[in-house]
């Protein structure tokens, strides 16, 4: 019981890594293969405004907008050339941000696995009966990662911008005849997501400890969980998400080596059993 | 006669289809001769230079099966080191559990790893384009986790590869090295043969699209799995073949993505969908980490923004390059309509 | 005389090497309701593609009231004005009919044109609203096209096939519009298959063949000969 409740909690903050990729493939189909770096970048960079003396809760909503910047510069200068029918330039560019990334990390804060000081709140718990206590940051993560999912399915269906996404992703030369900008369409969505990246960073920091060398796998899971929960849904990839950080939570129960072995054996499962996922939405 | 009139009276012009370029033909001749030079090298080269040969051939083979299917397959994978690992422990099994001659088991391992690919293509093939790409990284992350937890075989600290204790450096050296030169121009005369053949021009068709290629009768299915298996054949080869040059495996070191980022790299950086590209790119690739490699992360972060230049202002590469602006080829696969 | 409020010179189109115009002169002056004609692939959607920016053409080979607009970014071009009803309809499948005629707002261009106003003129999109724009038939949709194009209360519209694909009654029913439409002035450009239509619609006609212009005139005074002739290019 307990660990199927770990596991929903770790699955909150999956969700988080899990959603701002997502967007970014629901809206451009672009593979971000330097995705967890990314995240990784984002808890570096709470972990720096935190030594330069901001306390933690502030560094964390400072972080926002920096990776809002960061997103929206990416998408703009470099990954908007790499969009069109052929995958592999978005791959081999993202891909060779990814070791920038990890080898800039290295260089600056040396591949020591650091985390960002909350000053106790990561060691808090609440007990919820005798034998079971939570902690309370996992908790902050779920309800995080709830309203993050809730607010980006809200933006998506009743916002103008998330008119525009839906409309550049369907047919991106009639969106421009419509008399949208594409390539500022995509950066809008590329930074919104990294301020999804960024806050998934921060609170992986505040979680556990990060190292330069940590995005890959963070990658697999923000990949996991998209696939597991079909794409298109929002609320599919959280559920996606769940899942995963519960089947890992059995398998680290059963034995600590096989938890991520075991996340990998059900996703490639449900790729066999249901390609599509489980709550793909169809697209027109 | 250059032309007819046929029954309609419209002309008909005889044409030819052609395939060697200019350059073609003295750059073979001059390929051979360095290959009879290349084997004679144990004779009269240093021990480090053989070394060194065996280890670029792995990476150049491993290159070349990534472009195969990359660039003429239109399958992008980051996961083909699954494969090579696989390739590089079947070898250390067979050698050292039932007493095969590594040298000959290389070949076993690439086998094998020919095999294994057929039913994860099942799993694989579920997936498209950049999704594709990174569901063949959780494949490979699963070969990774999985012999990390064989303890016969080492588990997560690996093993050696104790089989070719008995034999006489020297001669261990020699035979890998020519096992590697032969593999080397073996896989070219292989990919080259392939494309130049009916099915490579199927390929090249599926390529460039897949669903008129399928309503010309051509089974694309089928031969993406054929690229696929024999891409993962390649990477068995180059895998097998490093382990035997390296002597100690580990999952990390098998199973590291780094292989196929080191590919990308080489690939890209020649050209992609050409066969030169590889070899140019291997050559680049090895010059560079000659004289960069001591500065670690820069080197490696070097390499990372120049992939990326490279995709973005030189999308052919720069053996493309070289091939649009003067037209040289020196493996000519392209076909052109000559009207005589 | 009045400039012309759309004209090219000498237009030329590529798709890559391929050349798919070889020189249009063309001219349409304010409230008028101009038809192109011609067989498939004789370069009448290009030309179109090309006045809104979607195909790339010289500078000085499309003016807008006397303004050089040959390569502008469609976005600009369609806040200057001039809309288009695209080829296939092309509505989005992610929206719903009522959010595929918000889009037509995005350029934010004042004018008589609503989504009440719209919802009048084709009362069946007002029931359907909610739904995706590509569960509707034929017909409607071509409906929801329209109206995402006036929408965005453009000087000059833009139609491109507006019959393909649609049963006779229903190609009826969506030009029996077309006089609310240019009621208020509207300059209405229609790119037909269908040649009576074109001719009974329209005041002047063009017919493109093979990336030139065959023929121009007044519709009412071409002859069948004339345009058959054009048209085929025999």
């Amino acid at each position: 019981m307990e660990t199927i409740l770990q596991g929903l909690l770790l699955g909150g903050l999956y969700a988080l890594f899990a959603l701002g990729q997502s967007l970014i493939f629901g809206v451009m189909r672009l593979t971000n293969t330097a995705h967890g770096d990314f995240i990784i970048l984002g808890s570096f960079i709470t972990l720096t405004l935190t030594a330069l003396g901001i306390a933690p809760w502030y560094a964390v909503l400072a972080t926002l907008p920096i990776n809002w910047l960061i997103g929206y510069m990416l998408q703009r200068y470099v990954l908007n050339g790499t969009l069109g029918k052929d995958p592999l330039p978005s791959l081999v560019v993202t891909f060779g941000l990814s070791i920038v990334v990890q080898n800039l990390l290295l260089e600056v804060f040396s591949a020591d696995p650091r985390s960002i000081d909350t000053e106790g709140f990561n060691t808090m718990s609440w007990a919820l009966t005798g034998d079971i206590s939570v902690g309370v940051l996992p908790v902050l993560i779920l309800i995080l990662a709830l309203s993050s999912t809730a607010g980006l399915q809200w933006l998506f269906n009743h916002t103008s911008m998330g008119r525009s996404f839906r409309a550049v992703s369907d047919d991106r030369e009639i969106a421009e005849l419509m008399g949208l900008n594409a390539r500022r369409v995509y950066a809008q969505a590329t930074a919104l997501a990294f301020v999804l990246v960024g806050l998934a960073g921060a609170l992986q920091g505040m979680r556990t400890t990060v190292a330069p060398a940590d995005g890959p796998m963070l990658l697999l899971f923000a990949f996991e969980a998209v696939i597991i929960g079909g794409m298109g849904s929002f609320w599919g990839t959280l559920a996606g998400a769940m899942l995963l950080g519960v089947t890992q939570q059995i398998g680290f129960r059963l034995d600590p080596g096989w938890g991520i072995w075991a996340g990998h054996l059900m996703f490639l499962a449900i790729l066999v059993l249901r390609p599509q996922g489980l709550f793909p939405k169809t697209r027109g | 006669m250059t032309s007819m009139n046929n029954s309609y009276g419209q002309t008909k012009r005889a044409y030819a289809v052609v395939r060697n370029t200019r350059v073609s033909m003295p750059l073979l001749l001059i390929g051979i001769a360095l290959v009879i030079l290349a084997i004679t090298l144990p004779w009269w080269g240093e021990s480090s230079w053989m070394r060194e040969f065996v280890e670029i051939s792995c990476y150049f083979i491993f290159a070349m099966m990534w472009n195969l299917m990359a660039g003429y397959g239109g399958m992008v994978s980051i996961g083909q080191q699954a494969f090579f690992g696989f390739g590089g422990y079947t070898m250390l099994v067979l050698g050292n559990f039932l007493g095969v001659n590594p040298f000959v088991a290389v070949l076993f391992g690439a086998i094998a790893a020919g095999v294994v690919s057929l039913p994860i293509s099942k799993i694989a093939f579920r997936l498209q384009g950049g999704y594709f790409a990174i569901g063949t990284w959780v494949i490979s992350e699963v070969f990774r986790l999985t012999f990390a937890n064989i303890s016969s075989v080492g588990g997560g600290s690996g093993t050696s590869l104790t089989a070719l204790r008995g034999i006489e450096k020297a001669t261990r050296e020699s035979v890998t090295y020519w096992i590697a030169l032969a593999c080397v121009v073996g896989s070219i005369v292989l990919v080259y043969g392939f494309l130049r053949s009916k099915q490579g021009l199927a390929l090249l068709a599926i390529r460039d699209n897949e669903i008129a290629a399928k309503s010309q009768g051509i089974a694309v299915g089928r031969m993406k799995l054929a690229v696929y298996a024999v891409s993962a054949f390649g990477a068995g080869l180059a895998g097998a073949l490093y382990f035997v040059g390296n002597l100690r495996i580990s999952p990390d070191a098998a199973f590291s993505v780094n292989w196929t980022a080191f590919a990308i790299f080489m690939v890209v950086i020649g050209g992609i969908g050409r066969i030169e590209g590889p070899l140019v790119g291997a050559l680049i690739f090895w010059a560079l980490s000659k004289f960069f490699s001591d500065y670690g992360t820069w080197y490696l972060l070097g390499l990372g923004l120049l992939a990326i230049v490279v995709t973005i202002y030189f999308k052919q590469g720069l053996w493309g390059y070289v091939q649009e602006r003067w037209g040289w080829t020196l493996f000519p696969t392209m076909r052109k309509l000559q009207i005589l | 005389m009045a400039t012309p409020v759309l004209q090219t010179n000498g237009l030329k189109a590529f798709y890559g090497d391929a050349q798919a115009l070889f020189g249009i002169d063309f001219e349409l002056n304010a409230g008028e309701l101009v038809a192109i004609i011609g067989a498939n692939g004789a370069g009448k959607s290009t030309f179109l593609k090309c006045l809104t920016g979607l195909v790339k053409s010289e500078k000085e080979s499309i003016s807008w009231n006397g303004q050089h607009i040959g390569g502008m970014h469609p976005g600009e071009i369609v806040r200057l004005g001039l809309a288009m009803v695209p080829e296939g309809r092309r509505l989005f499948p992610s929206l719903s009919v009522e959010e595929n005629l918000l889009m037509g707002m995005v350029p934010q261009r004042k004018g008589p044109w609503n989504i009440e106003r719209l919802y009048r003129m084709f009362p069946i999109l007002k029931e359907k609203k909610n739904l995706p724009g590509t569960s509707l038939s034929g017909g409607q949709q071509q409906m929801v096209a329209i109206g995402r194009a006036l929408m965005s209360n453009p000087e000059v519209l833009l139609c491109d096939e507006l019959s393909l694909g649609l049963a006779p009654i229903v190609i009826r029913e969506i030009y029996n519009a077309m006089p609310e439409i240019t009621a208020e002035g509207m300059t209405v450009v229609i790119v037909e298959q269908d040649v009576g239509m074109a001719r009974n619609v329209s005041q002047r006609l063009y017919c493109f063949q093979e990336g030139l212009v065959s023929l121009k005139g007044e519709s009412s005074e071409l002859t069948r000969e004339q345009i058959s002739q054009a048209y085929f290019g025999v």
